[in-house]
């Protein structure tokens, strides 16, 4: 195993050498939305008892969490990729699994890390509870987990650069804004809160909140079903992709 | 002699282009090897499939007696690979990327063996400098640095002195050699004909995915070895037609290829016979660019062995 630790090592120390880009930068962004959302929001919507900004806050940190974890994986195959650096993992004895493992566990590093700093600075804001830190944990795990995979399967599969942004402003930026981080779905028209339930983001981001008020939309089991068989299924095609050699080894 | 590299009746396909077309090869241990062929004849297509970039859409390859399927992780440890494009990992230092390299292969203490790579392809002062900061024959150095980390004992280098400076290209060699001497199997593709005559105890030729010569370097000299006598003369419309037929005139000269060094005089004595004067002359022995220019304008090992059979090198053409 000591090529995955190594393949882990590297991805943690590739984007840690950016830590200003791909760790400082998404806090920021965080830090914006919230400013934002709170001051035009605060005095004028409650959500499930809860404050507005209370309500925005562990969702602005699962956003991050996982547009961080895709970013990750995704980026650091596709610039391997298009620059040709990809063939230094291909020729050593790295078993697919140990691949997969290794560019899923940086992911979820990363996101896990945007996701502290996210919180860190924007706790001061509205007063934090943490009723079940162990459904937080659990929920940050398979969301950067989920992501990190699907952000695989992107990198594998985009040729370009092009076409990587188009799968993460076409598919993953919808699915994560449209989750239900900055409202509850049941203030949604009923064809909205279908569609929301259609949506394995939704369960990530209403599990997540669920940890730290104790309410949520939905039961916090079936959110955790639901994400637990939702990463199931991306890391079972993301393995099946890298025992093929899909697009890595032709 | 063991057996380092077997490949067995490889193909693989790439839509229309029969990229390998049941290449069979066997490379000893401890060989000096070269891969020649045309831009498109299949040689990298053959090293990815021997360094499991690509599978073969039907043969084997083993490495070290290891199949690079069924048993790729052996197999990869026995086998370092120079790539032929000069790629780099941007994010680190070069002793970074060499340690990084290490760990790929389960080594986690490799530093004393760095060090010596460094030292021996004048890399030590660049050891900290990032990737992103070397020049390209630099880069190429740790390309080199990177396919020795873990010692394989077959080495393949696809390419390696491409738009390197003579300098680098003589400091490699010499490392090259060295390790060849201390045991290792080489591999080499190469452009430049005189570097594999010079470099490689034995040769294959590809073209169009199928090997169309294989011998001693010292064998295909001696098989394709003619003298080359070229004659510029004054005026050639006294040229005896015993002498003419012999050689196509071009541009005011004729090329005469010759068994050996005794029929010169005789072709020389008729020319002067005749009245021709010449103006200058030249001679030359075959070297491997001829044979190679030869062998891919379709005259294949076997039609050379079976000279009764005139349509074979018709077909290879």
């Amino acid at each position: 195993m000591s090529g995955f630790r190594t393949l882990l090592y590297k991805e943690v120390l590739r984007f840690w050498k950016v830590a200003f880009q791909t760790v400082a930068a998404p806090v920021l962004t965080a830090l914006l939305y919230l400013l934002i959302f709170a001051h035009v929001l605060e005095s004028r919507i409650e959500i499930n008892g809860l404050r507005y900004t209370a309500f925005l806050l562990p969702g602005l940190v699962m956003m991050s969490v996982l547009q961080n974890a895709f970013a990750n994986s995704s980026s650091s195959l596709i610039q391997a990729k298009v620059a040709g650096s990809i063939i230094f993992v291909l020729l050593p004895p790295i078993s697919y699994g140990e691949f997969f493992l290794a560019y899923a566990g940086a992911a979820v590093l990363r996101g896990v890390m945007v996701g502290l700093g996210v919180l860190a600075v924007t706790a001061w804001f509205a007063p934090l509870q943490f009723a079940a830190p162990w459904w937080i944990l659990a929920f940050a795990l398979l969301g950067g987990g989920i992501m990190g995979s699907l952000g695989m399967v992107a990198g594998i599969w985009a040729e370009k650069f092009d076409q990587l942004a188009a799968f993460q402003n076409f598919l993953i930026l919808p699915l994560t804004m449209l989750s239900g981080v900055f409202y509850s779905i049941h203030s949604l028209p009923p064809f909205w809160q279908k569609a929301s339930h259609m949506n394995p983001v939704f369960y990530l981001i209403d599990g997540f909140r669920y940890g730290f008020f104790g309410v949520s939309d939905v039961p916090p089991l079936m959110s955790l079903s639901v994400s637990a068989a939702s990463f199931l299924a991306v890391a079972i095609c993301t393995l099946t992709l890298l025992r093929k050699g899909y697009k890595l080894r032709y | 002699m063991g057996v380092a590299v077997s490949i067995r009746r490889i193909s693989k396909r790439f839509g229309n282009v029969q990229a390998l077309d049941g290449v069979d090869l066997e490379i000893g241990e401890g060989e000096f090897f070269g891969l020649l062929g045309p831009n498109g004849a299949g040689k990298t297509t053959l090293i990815s499939c021997l360094a499991g970039l690509a599978r073969p859409d039907s043969g084997q390859v083993s490495v070290m007696g290891f199949d690079v399927q069924n048993r790729y992780r052996e197999a990869r440890r026995q086998l370092g690979v120079v790539p032929q494009e000069l790629v780099f990992d941007p994010f680190f230092t070069v002793r970074e990327t060499l340690r990084i390299q290490s760990g790929y292969f389960g080594l986690r203490r490799n530093d004393a063996w760095i060090d010596e790579i460094l030292e021996n392809l004048d890399l030590t002062a660049k050891a900290d400098t990032n990737m992103r900061r070397l020049s390209g024959g630099m880069k190429r150095r740790v390309l080199v640095a990177q396919a020795l980390v873990h010692r394989p004992p077959v080495i393949v280098l696809d390419e390696p002195t491409a738009g390197v400076d003579v300098e680098l290209r003589q400091g490699l060699w010499q490392f090259v050699q060295r390790l060849n001497g201390e045991g290792h199997t080489v591999i080499l593709t190469t452009h430049y004909i005189e570097e594999a005559e010079a470099l490689c105890g034995r040769i294959a030729m590809l073209k169009q995915g199928r090997v169309v010569a294989l011998d001693s370097t010292r064998h295909l000299l001696e098989r394709f070895s003619v003298y080359k006598l070229s004659l510029r003369i004054g005026s050639a419309d006294r040229l005896p037609d015993a002498v003419a037929r012999r050689a196509p005139l071009a541009n005011g000269t004729l090329d005469f290829q010759l068994r050996g060094p005794d029929e010169v005089e005789p072709l020389l004595a008729a020319i002067r016979e005749a009245g021709c004067p010449i103006e200058d002359m030249r001679m030359s022995t075959t070297d491997l660019e001829d044979v190679f220019i030869e062998i891919m304008n379709g005259r294949d090992m076997e039609s050379q062995e079976k000279p009764e059979n005139p349509e074979k090198s018709g077909e290879a053409r």
